[in-house]
């Protein structure tokens, strides 16, 4: 018998070396700097019946450079208002943002009448990315 | 974007239409005279914008639609916004009136009930800015300031 490890005893160790180099190294992108909601056909008839359950959701995150442009679209038959904006039936509204920050604002759409904007900075540092990386297949698994 | 027109009837005893007040810039928004708590402060600040402006007031028009219109009819809305400013117009009409106008502006309210039979609403509480030819030109959210107003309200009333 030999003393020596198995060469094939490293491999778990270097695929997840592997993964977490990948994940902290390779540039992070998304298809779109747009994050679209879509407010749905009903809302307002929902919030006139008194329902409480919210359509979308009371906090949306964006990331610098990444995705970093809210894009609402009115599916109802109602206008809609979102901070300063009334969005007439069928109107979509690009709100771009160049600052990480929280931002809350007045929405019909949601029974609460406020959704926050959680904007946060773009993942640089590999430990940032690996996190980022993280969050979206969470987001994207749980969605 | 035209602001939505609204078929009402105002305090004054006319019809309320935004045509009426084409050349003055509009600040319209809904409630209800019993509200306790959006209401009176929206009223108060909205009263102290024209109150800052000094003459340019004369060419703000502020109109409030009833929410409520099981409650709140000309006499009781006019009573109740004369406490604020005597300018200010209110809107009043048939459930169904008042039903298409917070439609048109995509105002939500939702009576809560008590115990006792007495009721609150809770409503949309956004304020509409509204420009001397009657375009829909921004939306205040509430609890802004006297000064947002009377900034934003300059900018409207420049010739």
């Amino acid at each position: 018998m030999s003393g020596k490890p198995r060469a094939w005893i490293y491999a778990p160790l270097i695929a997840v070396l592997a993964v977490l180099g990948w994940a902290g190294f390779a540039p992070v992108s998304v298809p779109s700097r747009d994050e679209l909601f879509e407010i749905p056909k009903g809302t307002y008839a929902r919030r006139m019946a008194g329902d409480k359950v919210e359509i979308l959701p009371s906090q949306i995150r964006l990331t610098l450079g990444l995705n970093d442009v809210l894009l609402l679209r009115n599916l109802d038959d109602v206008p809609q208002v979102f901070g300063p904006t009334i969005l007439m039936p069928g109107q979509s509204f690009r709100l771009p943002f160049a600052k990480a920050a929280s931002y809350d604002f007045a929405c019909t759409a949601h029974a609460s009448g406020q959704m926050t904007v959680l904007v946060e900075a773009e993942p640089v540092m590999p430990w940032a990315k690996i996190r980022w990386r993280v969050r979206e297949w969470w987001e994207n698994r749980t969605r | 974007m035209a602001a939505p027109e609204l078929k009402l009837s105002a305090t004054d005893g006319k019809p309320l239409t935004l045509a009426r007040y084409r050349g003055k810039v509009v600040l319209l928004a809904f409630g209800f005279s019993s509200c306790g708590e959006v209401c009176p402060i929206t009223l108060a600040t909205l009263a102290g914008a024209r109150k800052k402006l000094g003459e340019s007031a004369a060419n703000v028009q502020v109109v409030y639609v009833t929410v409520d219109p099981e409650r709140d009819d000309a006499a009781r809305m006019k009573k109740y916004l004369a406490s604020f400013d005597p300018s200010f117009v209110g809107g009043v009409g048939s459930r169904a009136e008042i039903d298409a106008a917070q439609k048109s502006y995509g105002i939500s309210s939702t009576k809560q009930v008590y115990a006792d039979g007495n009721y609150t609403i809770g409503h949309s509480s956004s304020i509409y800015m509204i420009d001397r030819a009657g375009g829909l030109k921004a939306v205040m959210p509430y609890g802004h300031t006297v000064d947002d107003f009377v900034h934003d309200l300059k900018i409207l009333l420049r010739p």
